[in-house]
């Protein structure tokens, strides 16, 4: 592949049990550095575990154990990291839109106040550049102080991508997050994530081939907790090398 | 043929479905007028017997009742509130799945049904005859902290658990410590039934009397002059025998009711008693909406 991109994340023989179920079997692969990764498959693949360990949510989760590794910039997650510090680096959208039940400026804020800023201007300054960044500034500027959930939905996950933007990560997780939107939230939503990937490094996990198409760089096709093929989004939809992934990506099932 | 039958089967429904949604309502207004009569029947038979003297701060008036239990209310909450709040956010957040969970619920659940006797005798041997103290404030808050420590971590534990999942992930995936989310997100977004816990635990200590019997006491002897704490008859002292609204009621219409004026002064009580409860449910109702509305809880 593209040797010309950093890497950011390497992926060596990762397995993933919850009790004894496997949801993760061998994977292996890398993510670079500024580019959006499309993680597809059907329900229950694995996509969303594999995304969920990448910075480490599935330690609030009980009876899982983890095999291989992970790396990020070289360093084991797992093993040479404390995973708030990862989470700090490595940020997370969901698919359910989840502000706190706070004001929009608390809730942007509460990241750079967790890291012990506290002077008002410079959160101030934070607040309004993560906002302007997640391209929802002009619709919330009047009502700041006002709770963030009468915000429409599509304005709460903007909101929530300013969220993790206050923390100045290195890569944005995002797991579905415009499942629960209508079509011009979704469009934001991509257009936004088209352009940050200037920034940040960005994973998707999406149920909408079409969106994967649209917005990312390469493509991992997961089934039954296998990898089954990654390439470049362009390779992998126009010529799959692998029959299912084709199955796929033609509407056969999923 | 078939549409008529159809019609007939929907006309059914509405039917059934309107004489229940009558039910409701009339089930709603009983219980609605049923309490309106029974706080407007105390009040008004309170203020009917109601005579100046009443209102004294000394043994011929209640002032001294009335300041023994909103005293030991606030004492008892002091007590009861961080404990309860603390085993509530163990029991959501901190305990694992298993038999030491199941053990501690039964626990808790057994404490919630004890009669408030058993917690005043309870009360009276532990807090009294164990310490070798006197009747007093003190250990009658504790007593009535026996009674509403369940009731406020099971109240805790409820409205943490029923927060949206996504409070917690959102708050832990911006790299937060646990303890930060709780404190920081998840009390504050469940302080409005947290408030509902703390009122029903404040109503067991507005109106408890049986647990009190042998703890707070039923005397007061207090000098409104006297502010030297450690002295038995400042009124801040909470080591001070002190008899409580409710107590003074069950005193005015069994032993004391050779005082001719009993009946008048335990009416009276108890329409204070009523208003009281009221106006502090109000109180804690006002307050947590306006804190959850600063913090932008409410939309």
């Amino acid at each position: 592949m593209d040797t010309t991109k950093n890497i950011k994340f390497n992926v060596q023989s990762l397995n993933l049990f919850y009790g004894d179920f496997q949801a993760l079997k061998d994977i292996s692969f890398t993510i670079y550095e500024n580019e959006i990764t499309a993680l597809i498959g059907p329900s229950g693949c694995g996509k969303s575990t594999f995304l969920k360990t990448l910075n480490r949510m599935n330690d609030l989760e009980p009876n899982v154990t983890l095999h291989g590794s992970i790396q990020l910039d070289s360093q084991d997650i797992n093993k040479d990291m404390d995973a708030i510090e990862l989470r700090k680096r490595v940020s997370m959208v969901f698919q359910q839109p989840n502000p706190f039940p706070k004001s929009v400026y608390e809730n942007v804020a509460y990241g750079p106040r967790i890291n012990g800023i506290r002077k008002k201007a410079q959160l101030d300054e934070i607040v309004e550049h993560s906002l302007r960044q997640a391209a929802i500034w002009e619709e919330v500027k009047d009502r700041l102080h006002k709770s963030a959930l009468g915000l429409s939905g599509g304005q709460q996950q903007r909101l929530c991508i300013a969220r993790t933007l206050a923390l100045e990560p290195e890569v944005i997780l995002m797991d579905e997050p415009t499942s629960a939107l209508d079509p011009i939230s979704t469009m934001k939503i991509e257009d936004l994530a088209s352009e940050l990937k200037k920034n940040y490094t960005i994973v998707i996990v999406t149920h909408n081939m079409q969106q994967a198409s649209r917005i990312s760089d390469r493509t991992a096709f997961f089934l039954l907790g296998n990898l089954v093929e990654y390439d470049t989004t362009i390779k992998l939809f126009s010529q799959p090398s692998d029959k299912k992934t084709e199955e796929y990506i033609t509407g056969r099932f999923g | 043929m078939h549409n008529s039958a159809m019609k007939k089967r929907i006309a059914k429904a509405k039917a059934v479905d309107s004489v229940m949604t009558k039910l409701f309502y009339l089930i709603g207004s009983f219980f609605l007028v049923f309490l309106l009569v029974l706080a407007g029947y105390i009040i008004v038979k309170g203020i009917l017997g109601f005579y100046p003297e009443l209102l004294t701060f000394s043994s011929k008036g209640i002032g001294n009742q009335f300041f023994n239990t909103i005293y030991l209310v606030f004492l008892s909450l002091v007590i009861s509130v961080p404990l309860g709040v603390a085993a509530g956010i163990y029991m959501a957040e901190y305990s694992r799945d298993g038999k030491f969970l199941t053990f501690l619920r039964i626990c808790i659940e057994s404490l919630s049904s004890l009669p408030s006797i058993v917690v005043g005798l309870f009360g009276y041997l532990v807090f009294i005859l164990l310490t070798g103290a006197k009747w007093n404030l003190m250990a009658g808050a504790l007593a009535v902290s026996i009674l509403s420590l369940p009731l406020i971590t099971t109240t805790t534990e409820d409205a943490i658990r029923s927060l949206p999942k996504g409070f917690k992930e959102g708050s832990m995936a911006l790299g937060a410590t646990k303890w930060r989310t709780i404190s920081k997100v998840l009390l504050p977004a469940c302080l409005p039934r947290i408030a509902t816990g703390v009122i029903l635990a404040a109503g067991r200590g507005f109106g408890e009397a049986a647990a009190l019997l042998y703890t707070a006491g039923q005397s007061t002897i207090i000098n409104w002059s006297n502010w030297d704490v450690t002295s038995s008859t400042c009124p801040l002292n909470p080591f001070r025998p002190g008899e409580t609204l409710s107590l003074h009621i069950w005193a005015m219409r069994t032993e004391g009711s050779l005082n001719p004026n009993a009946p008048a002064i335990a009416n009276f009580s108890a329409a204070v008693l009523v208003i009281m409860v009221l106006a502090f449910s109000l109180l804690a109702r006002i307050t947590a909406r306006r804190i959850s509305k600063k913090s932008g809880g409410q939309i």
